[in-house]
């Protein structure tokens, strides 16, 4: 027999979502009560399993135990006086839960992840309180956790989470799938949502560590859940597929010394072989479903990477053109600044410093450490190297994550060590 | 479940506007208080005087302060709302998103307490 903690944690991980999401329901959309009580049914699992032996549905009896829990806690408080229509939720819980019970039954409500998904990535909360719900309540993860995610203290994490769901139930935020005519909209929010925590993982913009794989793994978690419960969505696929090709690379991505490969000094055969094969198969079934969105766009640019065995045989010309795309269907100068460094590669590196220098005249990415980190490296080619020098020094006052200054650094010695001496 | 749907606009702009989008805009604020009034979301809605005629009002130790002028000086001035009866705040979000003004200015959502539980 498995040990039991690891059973238990494991069922956590696995199935504390789900249980939360059905329980949420049927306690009429409160969130704090449902988790109490999900929680103190995985308690008392800690307690009598040891005793009574492991029952033969882990997920089944889990749930009866909340079900039990969430109906004692509704007649307390009918008893103390709350206005809640008591014995209406206790016959749904009864009721809803019942065909669950048997665990053979478990996937009778697939929609109430979805309906957790959905409330916890409304538009009424803020962005960042969005994935933080999702986290806690959805994967399963503590306050502890959840609060390292967003380096902020715990104290603080807990308090916001109690004010997202506070407003969810005072605002009555619902608990629905959202109708057809809303679904595209609300669906790019929750898509956005982990994309935003997939970027923040895979380019942590502040600390000692270049990529924070827990971010990255719990984004390709909501991911991979978010296509599992919308699979005919064109853009999950391709949010999926981008993850996941992105993913792919992690252990290329970081030197031995925590420092930053970029992409053209990568030992390719660090890539991870299943996962970009996924990737690749993702991207193709979001192609099937007709994708054409922004995610699509980078992920096609992504797929072009996966499919150059080196760096040397990237199709440059196509990625510039992707790029391109990508500026009119999500314009902004981080995206202008990734399609000059690839017209740089397709075209050589005037070009590319040509597009870099409108940018910066722009005036719009002045605070951006990879501005004139990208000005640099296109100077450097060029052999440029008092004004390389320059622009590495501009680049190093604006960077904020350890490795990324140590890689500028380095980068910066060998500008150094190129520049003859003045006549 | 009764919402305070907050329409707040700049108040310069209806002074400068032309008579017809003035026109314009009152056909579509009646046109859309029928609306709410046949599908029973409607329980009250006023537009107000601009800001120029506001007072504000302090009581401090039993002394009462007068004041002219609005509570705060903003860019954008409350300038009406509709009391509205429903059943979630995206229903809430739908009626306040078909306000005619939410195209000029915005519309603050806030829940209304219910008191009937404790006070009845």
């Amino acid at each position: 027999m498995t040990d039991l903690p690891s059973l238990l944690e494991r069922t956590w991980r696995d199935d504390y979502g789900r249980i939360v999401a059905t329980v949420i329901r049927v306690m009429g959309g409160d969130f704090g009560s449902a988790e109490e009580v999900v929680q103190e049914a995985f308690e008392a699992a800690l307690l009598q399993w040891p005793r009574e032996g492991v029952p033969t549905e882990p997920r089944a009896w889990l749930l009866r135990a909340a079900k039990n829990k969430a109906v004692d806690r509704v007649r307390r408080s009918a008893r103390l006086g709350a206005r809640v229509d008591a014995l209406e939720v206790i016959a749904r819980v009864e009721q809803e839960l019942a065909p669950t019970l048997d665990g053979r039954d478990w996937q009778a409500h697939p929609d109430d992840s979805l309906r957790l998904l959905f409330t916890c990535c409304h538009p009424a909360l803020a962005e960042d309180i969005q994935v933080a719900l999702a986290l806690r309540t959805l994967c399963g993860l503590t306050t502890e956790e959840v609060a390292r995610a967003f380096l902020v203290p715990a104290a603080t994490m807990a308090q916001r989470l109690v004010r997202a769901q506070r407003k969810i139930r005072d605002a009555r935020i619902p608990y629905v799938i959202p109708e057809p005519d809303a679904l595209a909209e609300r669906t790019r929010g929750v898509l956005h949502a982990i994309y935003l925590l997939f970027s923040e993982g895979h380019s942590a913009t502040e600390g000692m560590e270049l990529l924070r794989m827990d971010l990255c793994a719990e984004a390709l978690r909501l991911a991979r859940l978010t296509r599992s419960l919308l699979p005919r969505h064109p853009e999950v696929a391709s949010l999926l597929a981008l993850l996941l090709l992105h993913h792919s690379r992690r252990r290329a991505r970081v030197a031995d010394d925590g420092g930053l490969v970029l992409l053209d000094r990568q030992d390719r055969s660090l890539w991870d072989a299943s996962e970009m094969k996924e990737g690749l198969e993702q991207f193709d079934a979001a192609l099937a479903l007709g994708a054409h969105g922004p995610y699509t766009v980078q992920a096609a640019i992504a797929a072009l990477h996966a499919q150059a065995k080196h760096a040397a045989e990237t199709d440059w010309e196509q990625i510039a053109a992707l790029y391109g795309r990508l500026t009119e269907l999500a314009p902004g100068p981080v995206v202008e600044l990734n399609r000059a460094a690839a017209v740089a590669m397709a075209r050589g590196p005037e070009q590319g410093l040509a597009l870099v220098d409108d940018l910066e005249s722009s005036g719009r990415l002045t605070a951006y450490h990879l501005l004139p980190a990208a000005r640099a490296e296109l100077l450097r080619r060029l052999g440029r190297w008092r004004e390389a020098e320059a622009a590495y020094r501009r680049a190093l006052a604006l960077v904020r994550t350890e490795p990324e200054r140590r890689f500028l650094e380095e980068r910066l010695r060998e500008v150094l060590a190129s520049t003859p001496p003045t006549s | 479940m009764k919402y305070l749907l907050m329409i707040y606009e700049n108040e310069k702009a209806w002074e400068t506007m032309p008579k017809a989008e003035t026109e314009q805009l009152m056909g579509e604020y009646s046109a859309y208080t029928d609306s709410i009034q046949k599908s029973g979301n409607f329980v009250s809605g006023e537009a107000l005087q601009p800001t120029q005629t506001a007072t504000t009002v302090r009581v401090r130790d039993g002394k009462r302060l007068t004041t002219d002028g609005p509570f705060a000086e903003t860019r954008e001035q409350l300038g009406g709302f509709f009391l509205v009866e429903a059943k979630d705040l995206d229903e809430a979000i739908a009626l306040a998103s078909r306000i005619p003004s939410v195209r000029l200015g915005c519309v603050e959502i806030r829940p209304v307490v219910d008191f009937s539980g404790t006070m009845g």
